[in-house]
């Protein structure tokens, strides 16, 4: 590369040439195209920014084949046939379609390649053209233009695939031996994306690593904690690592916009959706299943968003998310999707239906799996203005058969709590009143590990009241609700156990008059945090459940999200940037103390990461449970250690700082005593201008109210 | 205690001074009247009406050219009117009006009172600029002539401070540095760190009680303190809101930050989301200490602070007051008076 002309030298030529470097107007010169005369661009490196937005810049073009050989004078008849055919899927650009023809025989050579506008058109009409009958000799072959290379290459003869030599992985579970038995989460800020270790007994974060522009959209940690999942516009890419983070495998799905694990992690589900360019056309979305391990797509579905978007509540537009709920606890076996009036039902050995066909359910509202066992519970409103009644029923997957159905009467919506171990099935059942103007709430509860699974119905006390919040105790028989009017509702606690009878419910303590419209139990059970947040700012209780109090009340204000670490020992609570103002996490013990607090502007995203379940057994854990003296003198003495040593640093740090000061003071003292003579005379000798000057005295006033003179007569003569 | 209200604007306030001794406080705000009040009950003393626009700073005279000027101090004002002008505190009478081609925005009386410094906004194409002018002793014999004028420094000039013994000038505003200027030959003597100093717009700054060291409030939320000789960044206060005045207590070792979104945004969120505020820091360890609540209503965002050393001919050296503004719309001042305990914080 020529080195870049110094402006002397410029200068030097321009008068040598006997031009007015002024009168040049830069911007009227045009350089020969592909010269920069040495001149790097300065947005070369915008080009080189991403080179994958141009690999396959044929994925518009399709080549149709199998189309009848005609001669010249038919040309213009198949052309129209074809344009027909291919321009109500997508719009064919200009001259986008092109037939060619044998020079010698000046017949078309039975293929033609067809350019739309987009990928996603091109990829939709070679999905619906392919095996299209034109007639009975002339069925389509239809391939897009970038995959043809690509079958090209296939080599005649089948080689056997190189085995790879084995290369031991990382310990992809090395957080968890972490000495201190910390937590880690994850936070996004800005553009950064940082995994932290909680380090609660230093009161601050410990970074693990940073990155910036790690994700295009968010990150989601696995289910179990191993992986961390990031977004981008190719598709997802999973990382982790003993010690750092690193790529570990990529999943490659163009525009994907919603991830999901399963249970399990074994497996990931990708969804994209692509809005046509066309209003007429349909919005299509593509699903992907991959194997989390080796980035195999074991499944993919592409369809109409309208095929995606019946049942279930939440999700974005078009779709309910997730698509595939999984089932069947932590094995993964099973993954179901709501279709109209079916559920299919996908097992993962093959991933197909089981029994090859879907679960006909006529009306199916919404279905939800148990967290640990195979069984489905669904959801079927009122037919025929009330003459058939709706229903909830409890299939067992993979036998479909029904374990259990409760018919519902004048019912205008349900909802499904599943308790985290699969025990209890609590359904909220909105009744319409007499007057069906009018809804009120009641509670059907199912228990799933009791023989014939009884049924229970739970009404409120006031049977009107709205149910704000509904929620399990983690592991637990206990549930919280939060019900009345808005400004300050009442919380109740209910146990499925009473002390005298096991198989009834009981009430435990109504809580009147709280700030709260959530409801967070800590995984481990037993503590809870009711939350107001949204209209309440974000008011805070910590409360304790198997003492009936509250343990402490606390604010953070505008706080938008809240999440329990794993083991429930933290709670973080956050404000995303929703707001404007305050955006950062904040801290807390269990019982409510604010530990540390971190401000970050532009803050998106708080995640703890998962923990595995443990491999003790319950009667283990109990038992460390009861001699939890014994094992905690340790770690108090460590806590103890460190709190000392905090405030030690605290206090040389402070003294380190007033020291500091006092220089600064004492210097300032000194320079403004020699300037004291020059401000005097800028001031044209008036005194200085300081309060010392001011003597305080302390002056004792007397003031004189009132004087009156009064004659008093002495009687001497009564003695 | 009771905050004392002052209803007296009837347009957000801009600017509050108290004079040297403490009993008087200047208000500024962007209706067209200055006002003094008495400092201790909140009484209003008088407005001074001359200007035509919104009036954002003041400066007071220090009493002892009162002498030179019959015993009563001089007030200038900078306004949006494209002028400052120069009134008798006592009387309210205008002693004198600068003309400028665009808005005049900070003021500021040199030590002496013989110099003023006016600051004046881009405008129509004019950068902003910094005017010196001579203030006489006799105000019939004032004129308009700059006896310096300073031109450089993009985006608008939100404060301009004398330095020690008058020989520079500190600059603050839009573009976010911190700049000294000599004041003679208007030479450019220091700029702050782009690295360490504010990355956003400086909204205000205040100086120490000697002039040693002075305070700047940012919109990047933080508020940084600088020794006035060297630009030395001494201490940075981070907070969570737009910092738009700042003020430093002359006994203790605290600072004063008032803020808030701005006021644009005010209605879109909640009250108290918008920060209003002022927030107690310590001045050395650079520690939040507390806050006083002084907003009412969801449309103010300006705040206003002073602190003040006052002193009573009877009682000698009295407590400091505080006072900020928390008029938005409404235009009020509040005043605030500490309790004895403000006096024993202990951290």
């Amino acid at each position: 590369m020529a080195e870049a002309a110094s402006m002397e030298e410029i200068r030097a030529t321009a008068s040598r040439l006997g031009i007015d470097l002024s009168e040049v107007d830069l911007d009227t010169i045009r350089l020969p195209p592909g010269e920069d005369l040495g001149i790097k661009s300065d947005d070369e490196d915008l080009n080189e920014d991403d080179p994958l937005e141009f690999d396959g810049g044929f994925g518009n073009i399709i080549v149709v084949d199998n189309l009848p050989v005609v001669p010249k004078e038919k040309f213009e008849k198949l052309e129209g046939v074809i344009r027909k055919i291919y321009s109500q899927i997508g719009v064919i650009k200009e001259d986008g379609l092109w037939m060619p023809i044998d020079p010698s025989s000046h017949k078309t050579l039975g293929y033609c390649f067809i350019e739309y506008n987009t990928p996603q058109e091109a990829e939709l009409a070679r999905e619906k053209t392919h095996n299209y009958k034109l007639d009975r000799f002339h069925i389509f072959a239809v391939n897009m233009f970038d995959d043809i290379e690509k079958f090209l290459k296939v080599p005649d003869e089948w080689a056997p695939p190189e085995t790879k030599p084995y290369t031991p992985g990382e310990n992809l579970q090395k957080w968890l031996t972490d000495e201190k038995a910390r937590d880690q989460f994850v936070i996004r800020s800005g553009s950064d994306t940082e995994v932290l270790w909680n380090d609660a007994r230093h009161l601050k974060p410990e970074p693990v690593y940073k990155r910036s522009f790690w994700t295009e959209s968010f990150v989601q940690w696995s289910p179990l904690g191993t992986y961390l999942a990031t977004v981008h516009r190719q598709g997802a890419a999973v990382w982790g690592g003993a010690t750092t983070f690193n790529r570990l495998m990529r999943y490659a799905h163009p525009q994907v916009k919603l991830i999901d694990f399963s249970p399990g992690e074994n497996f990931l589900v990708t969804y994209s959706s692509h809005e046509p360019s066309n209003p007429r056309d349909t919005h299509r979305v593509v699903l992907n299943i991959f194997d989390v391990r080796t980035g195999k797509v074991m499944r993919d579905f592409k369809g109409s968003a309208d095929e995606f978007a019946v049942g279930g509540t939440g999700g974005v537009t078009g779709v309910s998310w997730p698509v595939f709920r999984w089932g069947g606890g932590k094995d993964d076996k099973y993954f179901a999707r709501i279709g109209k009036n079916v559920i299919s039902v996908y097992e993962t050995e093959t991933f197909t239906l089981i029994d090859k066909k879907s679960i006909k359910v006529e009306n199916v509202m919404d279905f939800s799996w148990s967290p640990t066992d195979p069984i489905l519970a669904l959801f079927v409103p009122e037919l025929g203005g009330g003459n058939q009644p709706a229903r909830v029923s409890l299939i067992q997957i993979p036998s479909k058969e029904e374990l259990r159905q409760k018919n519902l009467f004048s019912v205008s919506d349900c909802k499904m709590y599943w308790q985290s171990n699969g025990d209890y099935l609590a359904v909220k059942v909105d009744r319409y009143t007499k007057t069906k103007k009018s809804t009120y709430t009641g509670f059907e509860l199912f228990r799933i590990k009791e023989r014939d699974i009884p049924i229970e119905v739970l009404e409120l006390e006031n049977k009107n009241d709205k149910i704000i919040a509904f929620a399990w105790e983690p592991k637990g028989h206990r549930f919280a609700v939060i019900h009345g009017d808005s400004p300050r509702p009442d919380i109740s606690f209910y146990s499925m156990r009473s002390t005298s009878n096991t198989g009834r419910v009981s009430k435990l303590t109504t809580l009147k008059g709280k700030q709260a419209n959530a409801l967070y139990w800590s995984p481990a059970g037993r503590f809870i945090i009711l939350a107001g947040l949204k209209g309440f700012n974000g008011q805070l209780e910590f409360f304790n459940v198997d003492e009936l109090e509250t343990m402490a009340t606390a604010e953070h204000f505008m706080a938008t999200d809240i999440e329990w670490d794993p083991t429930g020992r933290y709670v973080a609570t956050s404000v995303t940037s929703v707001h404007e103002m305050e955006n950062g996490f904040n801290i807390w013990s269990f019982h409510g103390k604010l530990l540390y607090r971190i401000l970050k502007d532009h803050f998106f995203q708080f995640l703890w990461r998962p923990r595995p379940p443990p491999f003790l057994s319950p009667e283990k854990e109990e038992e460390i449970a009861k001699n939890l003296k014994k094992y905690s003198k340790k770690y108090e003495a460590e806590d103890q250690d460190v709190s000392l040593l905090l405030s030690e640093q605290d206090r040389e740090k402070r003294k380190m700082l007033k020291e500091e000061w006092e220089r600064w003071i004492n210097e300032w003292k000194r320079l403004h005593e020699e300037e004291d003579l020059e401000r005097q005379k800028l001031r044209d000798g008036e005194a200085s201008d300081e309060e010392e000057e001011y003597e305080a005295k302390e002056v004792e006033v007397e003031e004189l109210l009132d004087v009156s003179e009064e004659v008093l007569s002495f009687d001497f003569g009564q003695e | 205690m009771r905050p004392i209200l002052m209803k007296g604007h009837e347009r957000p306030l801009t600017f509050l001074k108290y004079n040297r001794d403490g009993d008087l406080l200047f208000s500024c705000a962007k209706d067209h009247t200055p006002t003094v009040w008495f400092a201790d009950n909140g009484e209003r003393l008088g407005t001074y009406r001359g200007h035509n626009g919104a009036v954002w700073c003041c400066d007071v005279s220090s009493k002892f050219c009162a002498g030179c000027l019959r015993d009563s101090m001089m007030l200038i004002t900078g306004s949006a009117d494209q002028s400052a002008k120069l009134w008798n505190v006592q009387t309210g009478a205008q002693l004198f009006t600068f003309n400028f081609d665009s808005p005049a925005r900070a003021v500021d009386f040199a030590v002496g009172d013989k110099l003023a410094v006016i600051t004046t906004d881009p405008f129509m194409g004019l950068p902003s600029a910094i005017h010196v002018k001579h203030i006489a002793r006799d105000p019939s014999e004032q004129t308009g002539e700059s006896v310096l004028t300073i031109k450089g420094p993009q985006g608008r000039i939100n404060r301009a401070v004398w330095g020690p013994l008058n020989k520079t000038i500190i600059s603050a505003g839009e573009d976010a540095v911190v700049r000294i200027w000599d004041s003679e030959t208007g030479k450019l003597l220091k700029e702050s760190d782009k690295e360490t100093g504010h990355k956003k717009t400086i909204t205000s700054l205040t100086k120490s009680a000697d002039s040693s060291h002075f305070l700047t409030g940012s919109l990047d939320k933080s508020a940084k303190l600088w020794d006035i000789r060297s630009l030395t960044l001494i201490k940075t206060y981070v907070t969570e809101r737009p910092v738009n005045a700042v003020a430093m207590s002359p006994l203790l070792d605290h600072v004063v930050l008032g803020g808030g979104q701005d006021a644009s945004a005010v209605t879109t969120t909640d009250h108290r989301a918008g920060k209003f505020e002022a927030k107690f820091f310590d001045k050395v360890l650079q520690e939040e200490i507390g806050g006083v609540k002084g907003h009412f209503g969801p449309i103010n965002a300006w705040h206003s602070i002073q602190m003040v050393k006052g002193f009573d001919k009877l009682v000698g050296p009295y407590i400091m007051d505080i006072s900020f503004s928390s008029g938005g719309e409404d235009g009020y001042v509040r005043l605030h008076h500490f309790d004895p305990d403000y006096f024993h914080i202990k951290i």
